[in-house]
C-alpha cells in the first residue's frame, strides 16, 4: 500500500535478529530473538502511521532500527530514497539529523543533571548548522514557546517539572533539528489521564505546523486511532495487518487484530454484557523459537493444517487491505 | 469466616445492617520535610459482598493511601490518620491491636499490588511463596501448604501447576505473574480484595485475560473488590459503582451508569470528554487544562477551581461539601446542578 503523496520512508524487509550466546569464553551462537522479522512499510509526507502490538512484538526495536541506533541484521531503511545503512559520514549524520525521536518515560529520559535549556539545546553540539553558537539560545528559547512552556524556564532543571510538562521537553529536543520524521514511543503512556490529552493536541498542533511524519508507537489503541492516518498491527516481529485507520479499526481482517480490539476496555457501561470479547488464551511465543507457518496460530481459533505448513504473506485479501491470514475475514469488533 | 480464631474482635451491635467495608471520613497525612501533606482528605465508601466499587482517579489522587491505610500497611509515621473511622462488618479496624489488626490483614480483606514482579521475592520460588499464606496463617507443614499452593494456582489457570511450582518469579511472564500474586491474595478467600491498578503494567490482550479471572473469582466467592485504577475503560467493564478522587477528596460518587451517562463533578466530566473518540477524529481533544495540585501547595476553597471551566467566585473561598443528589449519588460541585444539565443533553 503507497501512502498518498510523496514518500519520505521506505522501509523494506527489515530484519533484526539478537544472537542468543552461550558460554563465556567460547562464544557459540545457540540462537537468534528475531525482533523484528521482515519488516516493510512506506511512510508519506506529513503522514502519520501508528503501530500498536504487545510487549515483545519488536515495535521498540524497530523505533531503534528506523533512528539508525541499532544495524539492521538485513533489509533496507531509506530515507528520501537513500539507504541509511550505505550512507557514510556527513551523508548519514544529515539523515539522522532528519529522523528524531520522543521517549516514553519523561522521568527517564532526561538527564536530571542539566538545565532545560541544555538538554533541548545539546542537538546542536553534533549539528551546529542548524543552530550557530550565538543563536542557540534565543533558538532553544523559541524552541520552549512552540511546546507551550515558559521561555525563561531555560534555566531549571527536569525536576522542576511536571511529567506532562517534561514530555513538551522530550518534544522540543526532538523538534530541535527540524526533522521530517518523528518517532513517537509510547509518549502519553506514562502521563497522567488528564495530562494526555494535552500532549496529544501539541503533537497534532507541531504536525500541522511543521509538516512533520509521526511513527506513532503506543498500546493504548483509543490513542491510536485518534492520531493515525495508518495503522500497523504488530505480532512477534512481524506486521499482520497494515491500512488505513477504519480499515484496521472498522474492518479488522486478521485474528489477532480483531482479539487486540476486542480486548480493549471500552468507556462505556452500556451493553457491556452484550460485547463480543475474544479473550486469547496464553502469551505470546518466545521471539526466539516463532511457531512456523504463520505465528498467530498457536493462539488462533480459526487455525488449521495450512497455518504451520505455509507462512501468510501480507497481501490485500477480502478486508480490502493487507492482511497476513490465510483466512483473512473482515469483522468488525467494535460495534457489533 | 471459616476460621473461628479470627473472631477475636468483638462483633458491633449494628453489624447486620453494616456494609461489609466502610470508609468513614478518612484522614490521611504525612509528615515531611517540606511541610504537612493531606493525602486522604475526608474520604467514605462502602463495599457490599459481591459488589464492584471503582475508585478512579489520578497520581496523587490518594486512592492508594485509602487502600493502603484499609490494609494498614502504612509507614506510620510518616503517615498518620487524624480522623476517620474504617468499619469491617461494622468494627473500627483503626481501634484494634497489631496482633488483631494482621487476623485480618491477608486473611479477611487482601491486596493485590500493580507490579507483580516487584511485589514477589525473587529468590524464593512462587509455590513457596504461595504455600506461605497456609503455613503462617493455617500452621499447615510444608507439604499440604504446598499442594493447597498447586491447588491455587489451578484456580488462576496457570498451565502445567504441579510442574511450575518450584519455579522463581522471573520464569513467569507478566500475566502469569499477576496470576501468582491473585493465588496468594484469595489463598485464605478473603470477604474483600482490594486490587492496586492490577493491569496497569499488562498488554490489554493480558489485561482481558486478568480482569475477566477476577470477575470469575469474585462471582464464586461473592468477595468485595475495591478496583483501584485510572483506567476509565476497564471501570466501565466491571464495576459498579465509581468514586472518583481528586486530590485526596472524593469529588464524585455514583452507580457506573450514571457517571458515563451524565458525570455530575467538573472533573468527572473533564476526564470523559478527553477520551478520544471515533467521531473526534482530526479535531483537537477536550483537555482539562493546568495540572493536577501540589498536595504541599493545595489551591484554597475546592481544589480543582483553577482547572474548572464552571468555577465562581465562591469555588475559591468555599469547600464544597459533597452535594447528595440522590440515595445514591454525590458530587462534590457547587454547580453540580449545571454540571448535570450539560451532561444530560
Amino acid at each position: 500500500m503507497t501512502p498518498s503523496g510523496e514518500r519520505i520512508l521506505e522501509v523494506r524487509d527489515l530484519v533484526k535478529h539478537f544472537p542468543l550466546t552461550q558460554g563465556i569464553v567460547l562464544k557459540r551462537q545457540i540462537g537468534a530473538i528475531k525482533a523484528v522479522d521482515g519488516v516493510s512499510f512506506d511512510l508519506g509526507r506529513g503522514e502519520t502511521l501508528g503501530v500498536v502490538g504487545e510487549s515483545g512484538c519488536g515495535k521498540s526495536t524497530l523505533a531503534k532500527l528506523l533512528m539508525a541506533l541499532e544495524r539492521p541484521t538485513s533489509g533496507s531503511v531509506k530515507i528520501n530514497g537513500v539507504d541509511m545503512a550505505k550512507a557514510r559520514g556527513g551523508e548519514l549524520k544529515r539523515m539522522r539529523r532528519n529522523i528524531q525521536m520522543v521517549m516514553q518515560d519523561p522521568y527517564t529520559s532526561l538527564n536530571p543533571r542539566m538545565t532545560v535549556g541544555d538538554i533541548i539545546g545539546e542537538p546542536f553540539e553534533i549539528h551546529s548548522e542548524v543552530a550557530p553558537k550565538g543563536d542557540r539560545r534565543r533558538k532553544v528559547q523559541e524552541l520552549l514557546e512552540v511546546v507551550g512552556l515558559n521561555p525563561e524556564h531555560i534555566n531549571r532543571y527536569p525536576h522542576q517539572f511536571s511529567g506532562g510538562q517534561r514530555q513538551r521537553i522530550g518534544i522540543a529536543r526532538g523538534l530541535a533539528l527540524q526533522p521530517e520524521v518523528i518517532i513517537c514511543d509510547e509518549p502519553v503512556s506514562a502521563l497522567d489521564v488528564s495530562i494526555q490529552a494535552q500532549v496529544m493536541n501539541l503533537l497534532e498542533r507541531l504536525q500541522d505546523e511543521f509538516g512533520l511524519a509521526y511513527i506513532f508507537i503506543a498500546h493504548d489503541l483509543s490513542v491510536v486511532r485518534h492520531i493515525s492516518d495508518r495503522v500497523a498491527v504488530m505480532y512477534l516481529g512481524k506486521i499482520v495487518e497494515l491500512g488505513k485507520d477504519i480499515d484496521i479499526y472498522e474492518r479488522p481482517s486478521h485474528p489477532y487484530t480483531q482479539a487486540l480490539l476486542s480486548a480493549v476496555p471500552v468507556p462505556d457501561p452500556e451493553g457491556r454484557e452484550q460485547r463480543e470479547r475474544i479473550i486469547l488464551q496464553g502469551d505470546p511465543p518466545s521471539p526466539a523459537n516463532p511457531p512456523s507457518g504463520c505465528r498467530f496460530r498457536t493462539r488462533c481459533w480459526k487455525a488449521q493444517d495450512i497455518c504451520a505448513e505455509q507462512e501468510p504473506l501480507l497481501e490485500i485479501r477480502s478486508g480490502g487491505h493487507p492482511s497476513a491470514c490465510h483466512f483473512a475475514e473482515a469483522h468488525d469488533v467494535i460495534s457489533a | 469466616m471459616n476460621n473461628p480464631s479470627v473472631d477475636t474482635a468483638p462483633p458491633a451491635a449494628d453489624a447486620a445492617t453494616e456494609p461489609l467495608l466502610a470508609v468513614d471520613n478518612l484522614h490521611v497525612e504525612f509528615v515531611t520535610r517540606q511541610g504537612l501533606v493531606r493525602a486522604v482528605n475526608g474520604v467514605s465508601y462502602t463495599v457490599n459482598p459481591g459488589e464492584s466499587l471503582a475508585v478512579l482517579g489520578e497520581s496523587g489522587s490518594g486512592k492508594s493511601v485509602t487502600a493502603q491505610a484499609i490494609m494498614g500497611i502504612l509507614d506510620m509515621p510518616p503517615a498518620r490518620i487524624p480522623k476517620g473511622e474504617i468499619r469491617f462488618r461494622g468494627t473500627d479496624l483503626l481501634k484494634l491491636s497489631d496482633q488483631a489488626r494482621s487476623q485480618i490483614r491477608g486473611q479477611r480483606i487482601a491486596m493485590i499490588f500493580q507490579d507483580a514482579l516487584s511485589s514477589l521475592n525473587p529468590v524464593l520460588t512462587v509455590g513457596w511463596q504461595i504455600s506461605e499464606m497456609f503455613r503462617v496463617h493455617r500452621g499447615m507443614n510444608k507439604r499440604d501448604a504446598m499442594k493447597k499452593a498447586v491447588e491455587l494456582m489451578d484456580r488462576v489457570r496457570i498451565p502445567a501447576a504441579r510442574q511450575r511450582v518450584n519455579d522463581y518469579p522471573h520464569q513467569f511472564s507478566g500475566g502469569m505473574r499477576q496470576r501468582i500474586m491473585i493465588a496468594m491474595s484469595i489463598a485464605l478467600d478473603p470477604e474483600v480484595l482490594i486490587a492496586d491498578e492490577p493491569t496497569t503494567a499488562l498488554d490489554v490482550t493480558v489485561q482481558a485475560q486478568i480482569m475477566e479471572l477476577l470477575a470469575e473469582l469474585q462471582r464464586e466467592s461473592n468477595m468485595g473488590l475495591i478496583l483501584i485504577t485510572h483506567d476509565l475503560g476497564v471501570v466501565a467493564d466491571v464495576a459498579d459503582k465509581i468514586a472518583v478522587m481528586y486530590a485526596g477528596r472524593i469529588v464524585e460518587h455514583a452507580p457506573v451508569h450514571d457517571v458515563y451517562k451524565s458525570p455530575a463533578h467538573p472533573y468527572s466530566k473533564g476526564l470523559l470528554d478527553s477520551i478520544p473518540r471515533v467521531d473526534m477524529k482530526g479535531q483537537e481533544l477536550y483537555a482539562i487544562k493546568g495540572l493536577p495540585p501540589n498536595l504541599l501547595d493545595m489551591p484554597s476553597g475546592c481544589a480543582f477551581h483553577p482547572r474548572c471551566p464552571y468555577r465562581r467566585d465562591n469555588c475559591v473561598t468555599d469547600v464544597p461539601p459533597l452535594y447528595e443528589i440522590s440515595g445514591t449519588r454525590g458530587s462534590a460541585c457547587h454547580y453540580y446542578r449545571e454540571v448535570l444539565d450539560d451532561t444530560v443533553g
